[in-house]
């Protein structure tokens, strides 16, 4: 069995509570959403706070709403259930509704929070593991040790950003909001990510993630989730894509947005899809031609490293099978591009 | 640092009071504090739904919930089942068990709590699910013994009985009491049909 290190749970009522309780100079506190994956984590040793402050009772945190101008707003404490069968969520933000559904097993999702996954800690082969096997190794780069055992006399820690919700999110170009002793701030996305796979947020410390925000997407927009893993019923992602097309009236493809997950320390944008993919026309050999372009291309520039499980030369080769699915399940108006 | 809390829980219907740390997950308070040990230890850190329960009607795990979360909450482990079946006007185990039973749904019985479970959660919210809604809500709950076949059997068993019919595909329990061998298909074993 895995016991928990020892704590004090507090349980503050409002954002403004939290943040004050994270400010505490004598107490190491942190906070905890679902637990689904901080718990597991604190069972290995990996993190022995004072305090966990839990979000559970934060009601404000809990709201899905559409306001007047068509933004999607989905409060952190949210559940990747709620989420993943919010018909909002699925009719405006297709991916996301996508990408959440296939985290981990139903007992998880009804859990875990779509904050705790947008906060997700990377994960590594050599870090996710119990203190006795840490240890046996001498640890690692990321936790108690100094050698970084992917990258021989590697000196940053490339352990990899395993949030699926991440690079729905960053293809929808959505917004987060954050509070802390400042006040609250918003900022895209894109910008909450750091390339360290020690911590790759830019978040500062005792600052809450409060909500994400997604625009109002183009008329003509599909979007669409892939997602590798070991076990279909279960596992962190050993690759994600999330693919975005905003067909125009004329059928063609107006723009387009490509994103994957459990390469790096952070989600990775794949350069150059938008440019190929634009004004080809789904349906016709344009759009395939350049769909085959696109996956050539992420091909050659996304390379897994040995950082989560599985062979990194078997990631490597499904990186343009999942991108090439992907693009086609989102401009069929389908998916997730998954296995059972 | 450490702080005892007296927890007030609902669990199976009865209000208990127990004194336990913060630290303390759920199943340690149903096990050995509760003494309900029908909920299982297995890997204890999320990935094998030994230990699922449910909290007001959803499945969780109890490894990865704090006690103390659990108050206010309703929470059945697989000691509740009968009980509620019973309460409700039912005679003897709850359907599921009582499928699972029938089916031969298990063999070493480890992952049988968990799975039963998740099994009652479905088909409380989905009384009619189709073999993939089946699969979709168990795929939480590994069993390494049975690959399955007789698990999701044992489940179309309790929704074909509600609706009175015959199951979709003849279940272990079929042939047991027509006094036949079960069929390599009706075992699970793909690639052996005579």
């Amino acid at each position: 069995m895995l016991r928990l290190p020892r704590f004090a749970l507090e349980r503050p009522r409002t954002v403004a509570e939290a943040v004050a309780l994270l400010a505490d100079p004598d107490r190491e506190a942190l906070l905890v959403a679902g637990g689904t994956d901080l718990l597991p984590n604190m069972k290995h040793g990996l993190f022995e706070p004072d305090v966990l402050v839990s979000l559970e009772d934060v009601d404000e945190l809990r709201a899905v709403e559409v306001d007047a101008d068509g933004w999607l707003s989905i409060g952190a404490m949210t559940t990747l259930a709620d989420v993943a069968a919010d018909e909002r969520v699925v009719a405006r933000a297709p991916a996301l509704a996508q990408a959440v559904s296939l985290i981990s097993g139903p007992q998880l999702r009804t859990m875990g929070t779509l904050g705790g996954n947008v906060m997700l800690d990377t994960r590594c082969q050599w870090y996710n593991q119990t203190y006795f096997w840490r240890k046996s190794l001498g640890f690692c780069l990321k936790k108690d040790g100094t050698v970084c055992h992917v990258v021989a006399g590697g000196r940053k820690c490339v352990a990899a950003a395993s949030n699926d919700s991440a690079p729905a999110l960053m293809s929808l170009s959505a917004l987060v909001d954050v509070e802390g002793p400042e006040g609250r701030r918003t900022l895209p996305v894109d910008d909450l990510w750091l390339a360290d796979g020690i911590w790759n947020k830019k978040l500062g410390k005792g600052e809450v993630l409060v909500r994400v925000r997604v625009p109002p997407q183009a008329a003509g927009h599909r979007g669409a989730y892939g997602k590798l893993r070991d076990r279909g019923s279960i596992d962190f992602p050993l690759l994600g894509v999330a693919a975005r097309l905003d067909v125009g009236d004329d059928g063609a493809v107006a723009d387009a947005d490509l994103v994957a997950v459990a390469l790096a320390a952070r989600p990775v944008r794949v350069r150059g899809a938008r440019e190929r993919l634009v004004g080809a026309r789904p349906g016709e050999a344009s759009f395939r031609e350049a769909v085959e372009a696109v996956a050539d291309e992420a091909h050659r520039r996304l390379t897994p490293l040995e950082n989560v499980p599985g062979d990194a030369e078997y990631r490597a080769a499904m990186v343009p099978v999942y991108v090439r699915r992907t693009l086609l399940a989102a401009a069929e108006g389908a998916g997730p591009v998954h296995h059972l | 640092m450490r702080r005892m809390r007296s927890l007030r829980l609902k669990v199976n219907g009865d209000e208990v009071e127990v004194g336990a740390p913060d630290h303390w997950t759920l199943l340690e308070v149903l096990r050995y504090r509760l003494g309900l040990i029908g909920s299982k230890q297995g890997c204890d850190k999320g990935d094998c739904g030994a230990c699922t329960v449910l909290v007001d009607g959803a499945p969780v795990l109890s490894c990865l919930t704090l006690a103390a979360l659990a108050e206010g909450r309703e929470v059945t482990t697989i000691e509740g089942l009968m009980p509620a079946h019973v309460a409700r006007g039912g005679a003897g185990a709850d359907p599921v068990q009582d499928a699972f039973d029938r089916c031969g749904a298990l063999q070493c019985g480890f992952c049988q709590p968990g799975m039963m479970l998740s099994a009652r959660a479905l088909l409380d919210r989905t009384p009619f699910p189709t073999r993939e809604e089946i699969q979709q809500a168990l795929a939480g709950n590994l069993c390494r013994c049975t690959g399955y076949t007789q698990i999701f059997q044992a489940v179309e068993q309790v929704a074909a009985e509600a609706a009175g019919i015959e199951p979709a595909e003849p279940t272990w329990a079929t042939y047991r009491e027509a006094g036949q061998q079960p069929s390599p298909r009706a075992r699970g074993v793909k690639g052996e049909d005579a």
